[in-house]
Order: structure tokens, then sequence, then C-alpha cells
């Protein structure tokens, strides 16, 4: 995790909206709060002391309500804000840009070939068809139109709209219209993608599946990603990490685990709480340890469930071995969602990894009546998920997860 | 009461004498600048006589017929096609034909002058508010002084002919493509011009890119309304020897002749929305 470069940085930035805006500044070191800087000098703190980064290639969402500063934080980054104090650390070459001090070129180079972004209103422009709104970033940069001819069509086919190439954007349904803003974010290569709520302005079915297609897209492309959401079971399905935003701090930042399961306060908790814990808690965080388990006295057998059907003895590299289920030499198959769970044959156990989704956990569990085994990397015994981890995940009184075995990202 | 009489009289005994500055002003420019102002005067006399003699060389009908066929270009909807051929064809008969095409001429000139003028300074008022705020009040001026009275300064500098009716039909339509380039360029929604400035346009790219495309349906309608301004001003432009539609009205007006009157006045409205209906914006179809 550490050794991955940086992209972004936000070190220690406060962002003020107001013609006083230094002033307000000292005032906020003096420690007043947002309201009475407000009334004082009529300038309104959207930032203040945020410092968080998102490494090359990961998801780095800022989440909060409305007001919270978050999409203020993004807008740093490209400059639409200016950041009163602090820098806003931008990875170009084999340098560091601090977007805060740079001149206007650096921040237009910086605009056109490293940071593109996606709105929340699409930003699409009206009297251009699809292909030229998606070519509109590399017409700003004096691409050629051959050359721009051809990575229009290459972004265009990524985002399926090829059919409509000649359309113009309100001829698109929303959904499609925020297709073409990804398509001409894509377009310019850039490789920070800044992304303010672009799915909030859609239909649930329709954000659901587009928050699909970017998780597929950014398998491919590695994009560095910045995404601005209020909703945190998108922020928990997209995010690599999460920066929790609370009245211009950001209070909580971490990896969506740690969020989850250690909410700072009770505003991150009732995020939290509100959350849906099938496609966020992982089997990681659910498991009964393996030291948790029962054994019977005196051998090494241990039980992988509360009944005793299921047993097993470990081999000296901690790998199961002499599996007995329901009396059985059993089997252990690891978990894939082409497999029909309810024909299985009673002596099989399903098995997965720490990142094996509660989703998963609860299906094994609900069709074989058994649990879910999970296993590491050399094929070690981790843990077990049974009923009980179950309903102990969906009250989130993970009492095991906090063990250090909970694993990392 | 005799203070209040006396204080009446020191106020009405010393005019302000903005009337004679006025008049200074003009003399002076007339004394020092005559050469420049018949220079204008001639070359734009000429320009305007030339493109309507040009024009009369056409014969009548092939000019009809082809005014329409621009028409259905611009518009193509069989209903204003017919509507223009028909209203032109109405206009010959009535014996207008060589006035219609001076007015046409008159009006084409002073809303080119009025665009050429109008635009930048509606496109430098956008981006400035402190332009706006100073022009804003010299804009209700111009709509609302009556004519007539830049009228007599017009004809001391220019004489009597088309450009004295020119400039102030300028003067009148000016304020449309100045107040409707300003409006549409302030309304660019805010979304536009930052995906225009996040992709990293210099400011005359978000300009000539983002913002007057985006305005382009106001800019129109601005365009619209100062055509139909500057033909609002044909009768006045008229009075001061610009020839057109107007001098017929003029004369009707002086000898009471209804007949003229009339058609003249009807032949001025056919034209207008003539001239509207080839400007509309035509509507996309979905």
């Amino acid at each position: 995790m550490s050794s991955a470069l940086t992209a972004v940085r936000f070190d220690h930035v406060d962002v003020v909206f107001g013609q006083r805006a230094q002033e307000a500044v000292g005032l906020l070191d003096q420690g007043a709060g947002r309201d009475s800087i407000l009334d004082k000098t009529d300038c309104l703190v959207a930032v203040h002391d945020a410092s968080v980064f998102v490494n090359e290639g990961e998801i780095l969402v800022l989440m909060g309500l409305s007001g919270s500063g978050k999409s203020s934080l993004l807008r740093c980054i490209n400059g639409l804000n200016r950041v009163t104090r602090g820098k806003v650390l931008v990875h170009d070459g084999n340098s560091q840009v601090d977007v805060a001090t740079c001149d206007p070129e650096t921040l237009r180079r910086l605009r056109r070939n490293r940071i593109s972004m996606v709105f929340q209103q699409f930003g699409l422009m009206p009297w251009l068809t699809v292909r030229d709104n998606i070519g509109f970033g590399l017409d700003i940069r004096g691409v050629g139109k051959a050359e721009r001819d051809r990575i229009v069509d290459e972004k265009i086919k990524l985002v399926r709209l090829d059919k409509f190439a000649d359309k113009f954007s309100h001829e698109l349904s929303g959904g499609m219209q925020q297709r073409v803003g990804l398509a001409r974010a894509f377009a310019t290569e850039a490789d920070i993608l800044l992304m303010d709520e672009p799915f909030s302005a859609l239909d649930p079915l329709i954000r659901e599946h587009l928050q699909d297609e970017l998780i597929e897209l950014q398998q491919k492309l590695k994009k560095t990603i910045v995404f601005v959401s209020h909703d945190l079971d998108e922020a928990l399905k997209i995010g690599t990490r999460i920066a929790i935003m609370e009245a211009g701090r950001v209070v909580q930042f971490g990896v969506p685990e740690e969020i989850i399961l250690n909410p700072v306060n009770d505003y991150v908790r009732q995020f939290v709480a509100s959350m849906n814990p099938l496609t966020v808690l992982k089997g990681g965080t659910l498991m009964r340890p393996v030291a948790d388990l029962a054994r019977e006295p005196g051998g090494n057998t241990i039980q992988l469930d509360r009944a005793g059907k299921c047993r097993c003895q470990l081999d000296n590299r901690g790998r199961p071995m002499n599996l007995i289920v329901n009396g059985k030499p059993g089997e252990l198959v690891p978990y894939s969602t082409e497999l029909n769970l309810s024909k299985l044959p009673d002596h099989v156990m399903i098995c997965g990894t720490e990142r094996t989704p509660m989703r998963a956990a609860v299906t094994v569990r609900s069709q074989t009546k058994r649990p879910l085994v999970l296993v590491g990397d050399d094929g070690e015994l981790l843990g077990v998920v049974g009923e009980h981890e179950i309903y102990r995940g969906m009250l989130r009184q993970s009492e095991y997860a906090r063990v250090d075995g909970a694993g990392p990202m | 009461m005799e203070q209040l009489d006396k204080l009446e009289k020191t106020i009405t005994g010393h005019k302000i004498p903005i009337g004679q500055w006025s008049k200074a002003i003009i003399e002076w420019m007339t004394d020092n600048f005559e050469w420049l102002f018949d220079a204008i005067s001639s070359v734009m006399k000429s320009g305007i006589d030339g493109t309507a003699n040009g024009l009369l060389l056409v014969p009548p009908l092939v000019l009809l017929v082809m005014v329409a066929a621009v028409a259905h270009l611009l518009q193509r909807n069989w209903k204003i096609t017919l509507f223009v051929f028909l209203g032109l064809l109405f206009i010959l008969n009535l014996g207008l034909w060589k006035e219609m095409v001076q007015t046409l001429v008159l009006v084409l000139y002073a809303t080119l002058a009025s665009l050429m003028i109008g635009i930048p300074i509606g496109i430098l008022a956008a981006r400035r508010k402190t332009v706006w705020h100073a022009i804003a009040p010299v804009l209700d001026m111009m709509q609302t002084l009556p004519t007539f009275v830049y009228l007599v300064p017009m004809l001391a500098l220019f004489g009597l002919g088309v450009v004295p009716g020119l400039f102030a039909t300028v003067i009148f339509a000016v304020p449309a493509p100045i107040r409707l380039t300003y409006l549409g360029i302030s309304q660019v929604p805010v979304a536009l011009v930052e995906a225009g400035e996040s992709f990293g346009s210099t400011r005359s790219q978000l300009l000539f890119r983002v913002k007057l495309p985006a305005a382009l349906p106001t800019i129109m309608a601005g365009i619209t309304q100062c055509i139909m301004l500057s033909l609002s001003m044909v009768v006045i432009a008229a009075l001061v020897g610009a020839g057109g539609l107007g001098a017929p009205t003029v004369r009707a007006l002086a000898t009471g002749n209804i007949p003229l009157g009339t058609e003249a006045g009807l032949a001025i409205v056919i034209l207008a929305i003539a001239l509207d209906r080839l400007m509309k914006q035509r509507q996309v179809k979905k």
C-alpha cells in the first residue's frame, strides 16, 4: 500500500468563499466556528483543514451530506475552486504540482492532459452531437480531426453508444447522457478522473448499472478517481478509500471496513446504520477465526459448525485435512456464482476467501445449511462464517472483526 | 411669498444653457470635422444606394423568386415560403417595389451595423459587470429619447439623405443586440462553463466554443428584434430623406392621401412579418 505513488494529496486545505477569506482563515485559527465566521466576515468556510490522499489506480470517495464541503474539496484538484490555504499536490510526470499556487498555464496543461471531470448535471454541450461532445476536450487541446475521430470512435464503443454518435444529448436518456460525460472524460486519456456526484441525478436502477459499469471500466483503465457521493452504499461499493466530511472537515478517512467497523462519531454512525451490509461486509470481517473454533477434547480435530457435523484437522501448514461432513469424507469447493448450491451433495462444503462478500456467505448458509469456510492464499484455514456470524454482521456487532484478522484491503 | 417669488425669478433668470452647449458642440464638430462627416456620409450613401440600385437592376419577378428560395432554404417550411412569395407579389402589385427594396437595404445595413457594434459590446458587458452598469442607463436613454431629438444634430452633421436615417436607426436598434447578447452570455449554465474550463479552455476558447454557441438562440432573438426595430424606423428615416416605404407614408400624411397611406402602411407590415418569419429560429425536430 505504501509503495504506490500518491496521485493527489490534499495537505491541510482550507477553502473559504467570500471577499474577506484571509480574515476568515485567521478566525479559523483562533477556533471560530463556521457560523460565527459567516456572521463576522460574510465568508463561507467550505473546507477546513482537509488532509487526504489518493494513490494511483485507486478510487477515493469524498462522502458527506450536502454542504459538507465534499464538492468544494474535489473542485480544488482542477482549480474550479481556489484553495484559500494549504496545498493540493498533483503528481505530474516526475514531479508534483501544487494546484493551489501554480500559474494559469500549468493549470491549463493539467486540465488538458492530466485531469478530466464528470459532472452531476452532465455538462454536455446541447449544440454538439454525442460524437462532438466526446471529442470536446481533444478539440480544446487542438488534436487534429483524424486523430480525434480515432479516439472518439474508441471511447464511444467503450461506453456502448456507437449507435447514437450523431444524436444530440437531449435525445438521450439521463443514463446515456452520463455515459457521454464519462466518454468525454476518458477521451483526453487523463489519468486522474474527478467525478462530482455523477450518478446522483439518475434513477436508482440506472445508477446501480452505471456504478457496475464504472467498476468494470476501472478494472481495464486503472484511472485514479476522486468521486464525490452522498450515498454510503455507493461509496463502499466503489471506494478504495473513503473520506467522510462533516461541516467542512474530514472526520474520518480510511478503507471501507474501517469506516463501517469503527465509525468515529455519531455522524458517521448514522451513515453506517443505513448502509447495506450484504455488499459491504467481507468474509474476513465476519468470520469466527480458527483460534476461536471449538476443538474436540484432547484431539486436534476442529469443529467447523456448532453441531459438530462438520469437522477437520489441520496439517502442519494450517491447511484443513481429513474433512468429515455429515459422517462422510468431505470435499471443499471454491465459491462461485455459477454453482448450483441447492443441488450440492451433502458432503460438500463451500470455501471462500477474506474478500468473499457477506451476500455469498448468506447464500451458502441458507442453501447448503453449512457454514462458509474461509481459506488463505496457501489454502490455510482462516475461519468460518456460519449463521451466528451472519447475524452478528447484520447487527454490526462484529466483535471478531475487530481482531487484527480483519485483514487489510 | 415675496421671497419665494424672488427665488423663482433667480432660478428662471439663470437658465443653465444646456441647449446652447449642445449646439456649440455640434457647431464645433461641423466646423472642425466637416471633411470627416462628409467622407463618412458619401461613402455610406454610395454603398447603400449602390446596393439598392444593384438589386433594382434585377427584374422584380426574378428577385422575388430568389427571395422566396432563400426563405425556403432558411426555414424549409412551405407556408412561410408561400407567404413571402405572395406578400412580395402584393407589394409589386401596389407599385411599391422600388421603395420596398430601398427599405430592405436600409434595414439590412442598419442591422449589420447594429450587430457589429452590439454583439462585441454585449460580450464585453457580460464579462465585466462594471461595463454593464455603465451602459445600461445609456441603452435606456437611447430607446426612450424621442428620435427627433437626435435627428436634428444628425441632419446638421450629415445633411439630408439616407445616412442620417441610418444613424438614427442604428441608435434606436443597437440596444437590442447589446441587451440580448449580454443576457444570453450571462445565462449560459454554469455547468457548461465549468465543463469548458475543466478541459483546459483558454478564455477565447471558452467564449467561442462554449459561451457564444450556448447563447446563440438568445442572440438570434436579438437579431430579429434588431431587424424589427430598424423597420419601425423607416417612416422617421424618410423624414430626413432616406426614401423607401417611409417616403410615401410621409407624403400621404402631408397631403391627407388615404389610399397611398394605406398601401404604404400595408407594405411595411407585410415586409415586417416576412422578415420576422424568415429569421425565426427553426425548431429542432426531436
